[in-house]
């Protein structure tokens, strides 16, 4: 094997090599100490920076956990297929558990098929977790992202019914972290808690990471409603009065089509996002998701209901 | 992109009428972390309770509990940046439950900010907060002596303050302190130096966060390598190979380096240094690598790895701690727990209670009960040997969590003596 330099000295231990060395230290311990732990695997950026994470924590070896998605089937369909072909070039195993599943089986009940499903992803991925008997389950949720997920824990203690209580969480210290359940209940854990919005673009762009092309310009149909941009699909299209424009934008996530809107952008590569990255003044999800804005406290209500 | 950005992770520790929340506003305010919505937000919940200016304090409060009651429940994680660092400030409320929030948040920490009010001075609670960031070996402190607007600006009022923190400070173990006059609500030495404090010549406190010397806040010389993990991919290319992946805790290690494996005390070297990235000749803490030794000794999780030196670390069944208690519960001396230090995790018995500290005043009480708040010396006796340094050497290999088996709850902190 070749040896290489260790370009790495304490004086040049940036903030990424921080955060990767913790992200890696927490994914060993849940695959040392949790029987029958998953990694959530969307094909979204952060779930791309996770998968490279498990690889460096890892390798040689297999991941020690299967890759699980819990598919709305609301998806943009260049993120299902960098989920397929990233599982596949990694030749790890791929879960796909489908809120139609849950549908057909009558534990949702879909009202409007034009209005987002990310609120029923909880009934699906417990009922995912209770099929396979996970004990844990890792997830790309960062703390940066929302007023709630400020205030949890990295290893996230939920009760048999998937719920969370923020008034009665585990004190975490120092590195040392409780992973023990008792049958039935479940841990989520979050390797990428610290990690920013700019740390992972960063990260991204460090480790040449593949991700799907709508997270970069390009031209899109798109409809203005309430304050938003919305983008056509076929789950999407315009009420009687509205026009239909073509518009240059990107994705900051990359969740339901039915809430996910993007900015508009010309950025074309991981730098020029970085530099759009550093000087946006709004966050991420205000920008993007319509679901956040219904209400102050619309995450901690849904992540109590045993949302990841 | 700046590939030479380090990350500072500290702590405020001060009540609200401290002025705490506002001081982490003034700070992502003037370091132009806050968004336009978050701010937009704040606007409008401002304006709803009647206040004439933006309160900076309610971006700091999350959930929606806090918000009705108008309390902070619990530690939060703020991130910021600047062109120089990334920051993680982790903030805790200052009510009752203070010292599990502070020992918590601190444990994590290269620095605390100690917030006075110039009008009170050195108060219980600043003794308290000094006290806990000693205990848990934080290894820079800040005491930002706020308010200075409501002292008309005077420097005596600030040298007066610093006698008696430093007078104080006299009996504790403390490394660098750092004092720093301010108003976070005027905005004065926090991220501009404003037009008031003239006569201060020291760094403003963001200043001192971008430029405080941090890296030699672990152990740099005694390599401790706690096994997490064994690498055995079993596949064709690699079958012969065992790898044990962890992180290296303090020190570094290169290859061709002679190890003990502890406790057993079996030594071999180091053969490889195994990354994603590519074999490396030497690692250092805290780096996550893989390593694969010359002979094939038994080794798993729990074990350490340890140069082979002057300073081995200590492998005992029975020591002496200081524990924090968490819990709601208080410690039953006729129990069993379970310690979990580094990688292993042990059955334990807290055998005796040899002392509380009165975390006001420091005085040592005789004690035989241990409540959530409080913290003890005690005595300590696990099933089998811990592999340990004294806390006060190296935070990594000194702390241990204590956890109930009943409730798979976090009911204790320790820091080994």
């Amino acid at each position: 094997m070749k040896l290489v330099e260790n370009n790495l000295s304490k004086h040049t231990f940036t903030h990424l090599d921080a955060l990767e060395s913790e992200s890696i230290h927490i994914m060993r311990e849940v695959a040392a100490e949790c029987k029958n732990p998953a990694l959530l695997f969307s094909g979204g950026k952060d779930s791309i920076v996770m998968l490279r994470l498990a690889e460096k924590a890892f390798r040689p070896a297999k991941f020690p956990f299967p890759l699980v998605h819990i598919d709305t089937e609301h998806n943009f369909p260049e993120v299902i297929a960098t989920r397929d072909k990233l599982a596949k070039d990694l030749g790890e195993r791929l879960i796909v558990r489908s809120l139609e599943d849950s549908i057909a089986r009558g534990t949702i009940v879909i009202k409007d098929e034009s209005k987002p499903r990310n609120p029923f992803q909880s009934v699906t991925l417990l009922e995912t977790i209770a099929e396979f008997g996970f004990d844990a389950c890792m997830g790309g949720a960062r703390r940066d992202e929302e007023k709630a997920r400020a205030k949890e824990r990295i290893f996230s203690f939920r009760d048999e019914f998937g719920q969370w209580d923020p008034k009665n969480q585990r004190p975490e210290l120092w590195d040392t972290y409780n992973t023990r359940v008792h049958a039935g209940e479940n841990i989520r854990v979050f390797p990428i808690s610290n990690w920013t919005e700019t740390d992972i673009w960063e990260y991204i762009g460090r480790e040449k990471l593949h991700i799907p092309s709508i997270y970069f310009a390009h031209e899109r149909e798109v409809i203005r409603r309430g304050g938003n941009v919305i983008p056509v699909s076929h789950l999407v299209q315009p009420k009687p009065g509205e026009k239909v424009e073509i518009a240059t934008v990107r994705f900051r996530t990359v969740g339901d089509m039915t809430c996910t809107a993007p900015v508009e952008s010309a950025a074309r590569t991981v730098d020029e996002i970085i530099a759009e990255t550093a000087t946006t003044r709004i966050t991420e999800r205000g920008a993007t998701r319509m679901d956040d804005q219904t209400s102050d406290a619309s995450m901690e209500l849904r992540k109590k209901e045993g949302y990841f | 992109m700046n590939t030479t950005t380090q990350l500072l992770r500290f702590i405020t520790a001060g009540s609200v009428d401290d002025g705490k929340s506002t001081l982490i506003g003034r700070l992502l305010h003037d370091s132009k972390s806050i968004f336009e919505d978050q701010f937009s937000a704040i606007s409008k919940t401002s304006e709803k309770r009647g206040m004439a200016a933006v309160d900076l304090s309610l971006l700091t409060d999350g959930l929606q509990a806090e918000r009705e009651q108008g309390i902070t429940i619990d530690v939060a994680y703020r991130y910021f940046a600047t062109p120089k660092r990334k920051f993680i400030i982790g903030d805790t409320p200052g009510h009752e439950q203070y010292t599990r929030n502070m020992v918590t948040a601190a444990s994590t920490a290269n620095l605390v900010v100690i917030l006075i009010d110039a009008r009170k001075g050195v108060l219980t609670q600043t003794r308290r907060h000094t006290y806990l960031a000693s205990l848990v070996g934080v290894p820079h402190i800040v005491l930002a002596v706020n308010k200075m607007d409501m002292v008309d600006y005077a420097q005596a009022r600030f040298d007066e303050i610093v006698a008696e923190y430093k007078a104080f400070a006299a009996q504790l173990n403390l490394h660098d302190v750092t004092f720093i006059p301010l108003s976070a609500l005027n905005g004065d030495m926090v991220v501009d130096r404003g037009d008031n404090l003239d006569w201060y010549q020291g760094p403003a406190l963001l200043e001192l966060l971008e430029n405080i010397e941090i890296e030699h806040d672990v152990n740099t010389s005694d390599f401790r390598f706690p096994v997490q993990w064994v690498c055995r991919p079993q596949s064709e290319k690699y079958h012969d190979f065992r790898g044990f992946a962890g992180r290296i805790e303090a020190g570094e290690v290169s290859v061709g380096d002679e190890v003990t494996v502890l406790p057993s005390g079996r030594t071999t070297t180091v053969k490889q240094i195994v990354t994603y990235d590519g074999n490396l000749q030497t690692a250092f803490a805290p780096q996550s690598v893989t390593l694969t030794l010359a002979d094939e000794i038994d080794i798993s999780r729990g074990d350490m790895l340890v140069r082979s030196s002057a300073h081995p670390p200590q492998v005992e069944k029975e020591f002496e701690a200081t524990l924090c208690w968490l819990s709601e519960a208080p410690l039953d001396k006729n129990r069993k727990y379970l310690v979990k230090h580094t990688t292993r995790t042990a059955k334990a018995l807290f055998q005796r209670l040899d002392y509380r500290v009165d975390v006001n005043t420091l005085q040592q009480h005789a004690a035989d009960k241990l409540q959530m708040n409080e913290i003890a010396r005690v005595s300590i006796k696990t099933q089998q040997a811990l592999v340990f340094d004294r806390y006060d050497i190296d935070r990594a290999t000194g702390s241990f969590i204590v956890i109930d088996e009943a409730t798979n709850n976090t009911v204790a902190a320790g820091m080994i003596a």
